[in-house]
């Protein structure tokens, strides 16, 4: 068994921020992480990060634009946290090396990002995800943090008291993928998740084959319910043929979108007269999709991004990286002609429920980044605000989990938090398939850490035993089942008999997956196995965003549903909880937090 | 709201055997498996091309794979179509103990780079059609493999390591922190090096590298380039750095031969930033001489 303070789960920008932060407050921390920390994906996050650094600019005009993007669904307590503190986080990552794009006077450059009121994206060309990365990968190493790499975290070790707000998270369970050996992490302060998104939940998607839900799915079944998974961000420009992003930094420096009759579509068709390209990501993604479905998409599938106006020199500099990848996997040169594009599955809102702390209700369990739901991104994420989050709050749970913090959270979680239920039947069974997966130990006894660790590697062992051994089908079939009923009907627009569709598939699936096993025989780096165990993660977080989708009777931000085309603020002002129960999940509401530390935000009409 | 759990016995004994759920999935199985033929049938029938792969295969505690062998698979071509492709289309099809390191399919996150036709590439922007078919795909040379096309990059991140790769400047200021300045020039210098995702395919090119272990190799050189020519660190600091890179198995190994920088899919030249560090090196040693 291994033994340290603080075990952070993952290691892209929002654990390795955690870990520093951690580690600066004196804990021992490790980092446990199925891939090495540069293969994250944070590494390929492109456009940038926004902070308020202008004189001009400051930090509660970034909240409001935050929270009128998350279209009054974030809570001011973690927006207002977020917007005040990304200042000092983008200025502490300059210090530690961060190769920003500068002005003619050494000053960080700033661009303009959709749905900001000021241009506060700072970015590093277009790879700043890239260079965060290795800035802080570089930061850990300097201080000689302990990292697991190719470890693979199956699950969380937590005490199974009835209600999820009186258990505690005692480590963790994990694989290392090199020999095959099970091992248990004892974190005698918290465990921190930091596994980023689940795009493999979708066949078109920006996101890693590595990003399944690892983390939010660990936390559901240990009792940390998902928030708001109906919210999934489509980024309206992704290349056709492999959903490769194509940054917002390109209509941040003009870029433009024109349909199959060269028109300039978002002004044409009035998508939005103000903002134009600019406007947020979920306007933008709608639009492309009525061109297409209305008959004036090119191939009837994508629309053109035309950056040829800004002129070589001013591509080079900005958006250079952006040339190799349309090049590279779409086969065209942006220099010389416009890029196909078309809306892909790109980030996830919901995620973990916890308060501004990145804190669970389950004692001891926090998560950070992607994974998260704090909730700061509400039902639409800005272009530019996931990175300084996974600075910001992976900071401030690193530094919670250290002993650091002394003021109490303003954001209730756990089963207390609930404002009502929701009362309408689920089209298909949800949750456990077979006899219900114990957490840890047996009926409430009281266990020392030590036990609930040994038991919950004694049931992993059994899993991994069970799966090596018995006879059945590829997971694969089962994980591809899943995507395509995603893609084809929780995607960008929603219609409740396509929702209802999903629902039944994802069962069908999940029965399916009691059948799989492993084929590979072998301990040493069996892939086979670490993917046959992310499929099941695939399967509850898809669960989460297809019944979400059908609970939420409104369309809010990314959330478009064909029968209600209004956003209802007398009834849904409130957030989606999606509780594990033992097999027999629930879902429920809790009310949304506007109260801010300056002032009361009032939901506006959201225009661009 | 609430759903019924369906309990259903586990165990073979409790169940009639005809049915016993170890035979229902071994059923299920086959029946998978004859649709999967027809499915690679219709596929490879319905592809306008198909083109073959030829995979190395080892796996030191599997019977038939501690003998180092070639696999041979036929995978549908489509244009556009990677070798990493390739391989997730022989994996998900034909064998799903076909071990490889992939994520980002973008070239960002560098887990997948291989010695495809004899050179090496990242599988996820190298397109199939610019290949000669069939196509060879290798573990990159030089590194130790763990399994099929996965090495153990270890050592090469012990090098990396070893030129102490991280922001180190001479003073750190006290109190709330102000932003640096960094001139565009001084950020144009350095930008090529920093853009490098340690995939290993520089390393795995190096003759030197490939005969002396404790050579750094170019791309911890390049890290420490990144470094020594950034101004916001201080002049200490790149004296230190200097050193580090200029010891028996530092730059001075390096004789020219350019694979790292034909090789590099990030178009990192590591040679020439190898060959300006050997020039600084020389400048600082006459300065304190």
């Amino acid at each position: 068994m291994y033994e340290h303070d603080v075990i952070v789960v993952g290691a892209g920008g929002a654990g390795l921020r955690a870990a520093i932060e951690a580690h600066e407050e004196g804990a021992d921390v490790a980092l446990v992480t199925k891939l090495h920390p540069v293969r994250s994906h944070t590494g390929a996050a492109e456009g940038g990060i926004n902070a308020a650094l202008h004189e001009k600019d400051s930090w509660d005009l970034h909240a409001y634009d935050t929270m009128k993007g998350s279209d009054y669904l974030g809570d001011a307590p973690a927006i207002d946290a977020f917007a005040k503190e990304a200042r000092h986080e983008v200025i502490q990552l300059e210090h530690w090396g961060m190769p920003f794009s500068r002005e003619e006077d050494g000053t960080v450059s700033q661009r303009p990002f959709g749905g900001l009121s000021h241009p506060r994206t700072t970015y590093a060309g277009a790879e700043t995800g890239h260079h965060l990365l290795h800035t802080m990968y570089e930061q850990v190493v300097k201080r000689g943090i302990e990292v697991y790499d190719e470890w693979f975290v199956t699950r969380l070790a937590v005490t199974d008291e009835p209600n999820p707000s009186d258990r505690t998270c005692h480590g963790c369970v994990a694989y290392e993928i090199a020999t095959g050996e099970l091992s248990g992490f004892y974190a005698r302060d918290g465990v921190i998740l930091a596994t980023g998104g689940l795009g493999q939940a979708f066949d078109h998607t920006t996101n890693a084959i590595a990003c399944t839900g690892d983390g939010q799915a660990m936390a559901y079944r240990a009792g940390a319910p998902m928030e708001d998974m109906e919210f999934v961000q489509f980024h309206p420009t992704t290349l056709p043929s492999t959903g490769v992003l194509i940054s917002e930094g390109v209509r941040g420096e003009g870029g433009i979108l024109y349909n199959d009759n060269e028109e300039r579509l978002m002004y044409e068709y009035g998508y939005a007269n103000n903002d134009g390209e600019l406007a947020s990501r979920d306007v933008v993604s709608r639009a492309e999709l009525t061109e297409v479905n209305e008959g004036r998409g090119i191939e009837d599938e994508y629309v053109h991004l035309d950056m040829r106006h800004l002129g070589e020199e001013r591509i080079i500099d900005r958006l250079e990286n952006i040339l190799h990848l349309a090049e590279d996997f779409e086969g065209v040169d942006g220099l010389d002609e416009p890029m196909p594009v078309k809306p892909g599955q790109h980030y996830q809102m919901g995620g973990t429920e916890v308060d501004e702390y990145g804190h669970s209700c389950v004692d001891g369990l926090y998560a950070v980044g992607e994974c998260a739901c704090y909730s700061l991104h509400g039902a639409n994420r800005l272009g530019g605000n996931a990175l300084p989050e996974l600075l910001v709050f992976g900071a401030r749970a690193g530094r919670h989990a250290a002993g650091a913090v002394e003021e109490e959270p303003e954001i209730p979680t756990g089963p207390g938090a609930k404002s009502d239920d929701w009362d309408e039947e689920s089209p298909a069974e949800l949750g456990a398939v077979d006899a219900t997966d114990p957490i840890a130990a047996d009926g409430g006894a009281v266990a020392t850490p030590q036990e609930v660790l040994e038991q919950a590697v004694e049931t992993e062992r059994e899993r991994v035993e069970t799966l090596m051994e018995r006879d059945g089908i590829n997971h694969a079939d089962v994980r591809a089942k899943v995507q395509k009923t995603m893609t084809e009907n929780v995607n960008v627009f929603r219609e409740e008999s396509n929702l209802k569709q999903a629902l039944k598939d994802i069962r069908e699936a999940r029965e399916e997956y009691q059948n799989v096993a492993v084929a590979d025989p072998s301990r040493t780096y069996n892939t086979d196995l670490i993917h046959t165990i992310e499929t099941r993660n695939v399967i509850d977080v898809a669960e989460a965003i297809a019944l979400g989708a059908l609970a939420r009777k409104e369309f809010r931000g990314a959330h478009w549903r064909k029968q209600y085309q209004e956003r209802r603020d007398d009834e849904y002002l409130k957030h989606t909880l999606y509780a594990w129960n033992g097999g027999n999940p629930e879902l429920y509401y809790k009310p949304v937090i506007l109260e801010g530390h300056e002032e009361k935000y009032e939901p506006k009409v959201r225009s661009y | 709201m609430s759903t019924k759990i369906e309990e259903k016995p586990e165990t073979e004994t409790e169940a009639d055997e005809q049915t016993s759920p170890g035979e229902q999935r071994r059923e299920l199985k086959r029946e998978r498996a004859a649709e999967r033929e027809q499915q690679i049938q219709e596929e490879l029938s319905e592809a306008e091309e198909t083109v073959g792969i030829k995979v190395f295969r080892f796996d030191p505690e599997v019977a038939d794979k501690e003998e180092p062998r070639f696999d041979s698979f036929t995978v549908p071509f489509f244009r556009g179509m990677s070798v990493l492709d390739a391989l997730v289309y022989a994996r998900d099809t034909y064998d799903s103990s076909l071990t490889f390191r992939h994520s980002c399919r973008q070239a960002v996150c560098g887990s997948d780079a291989l010695f495809i036709n004899g050179r090496q590439r990242l599988a996820c922007k190298t397109q199939v059609s610019d290949l000669e078919w069939p196509i060879r795909i290798e573990p990159l040379p030089h590194q130790d493999v763990v399994k099929d096309l996965v090495v153990d990059m270890e050592h090469f991140y012990e090098q990396m390591h070893a030129v102490e790769p991280f922001f180190d400047p001479d003073e750190t200021p006290d109190g709330e922190l102000e932003e640096q300045r960094q001139t565009p020039e001084n950020r144009e210098k350095v930008k090529l090096s920093t853009r490098c995702i340690w995939c290993g395919a520089c390393m795995s090119s190096c003759n030197i590298a490939a005969g002396d272990n404790e050579y750094l190799g170019p791309a911890a050189i390049n890290k420490a380039y990144r470094f020594a020519m950034d101004e916001r660190e201080g002049e200490d600091r790149k004296q230190e750095r200097l050193r580090i890179v200029e010891q028996e198995h530092g730059v001075w190994r390096c004789q020219t031969q350019f694979s790292c920088t034909e090789v590099c899919p990030k178009d990192i030249p590591l040679t020439e930033h190898i060959q300006e560090l050997k020039r600084e090196a020389v400048k600082s040693n006459l300065k304190f001489w």
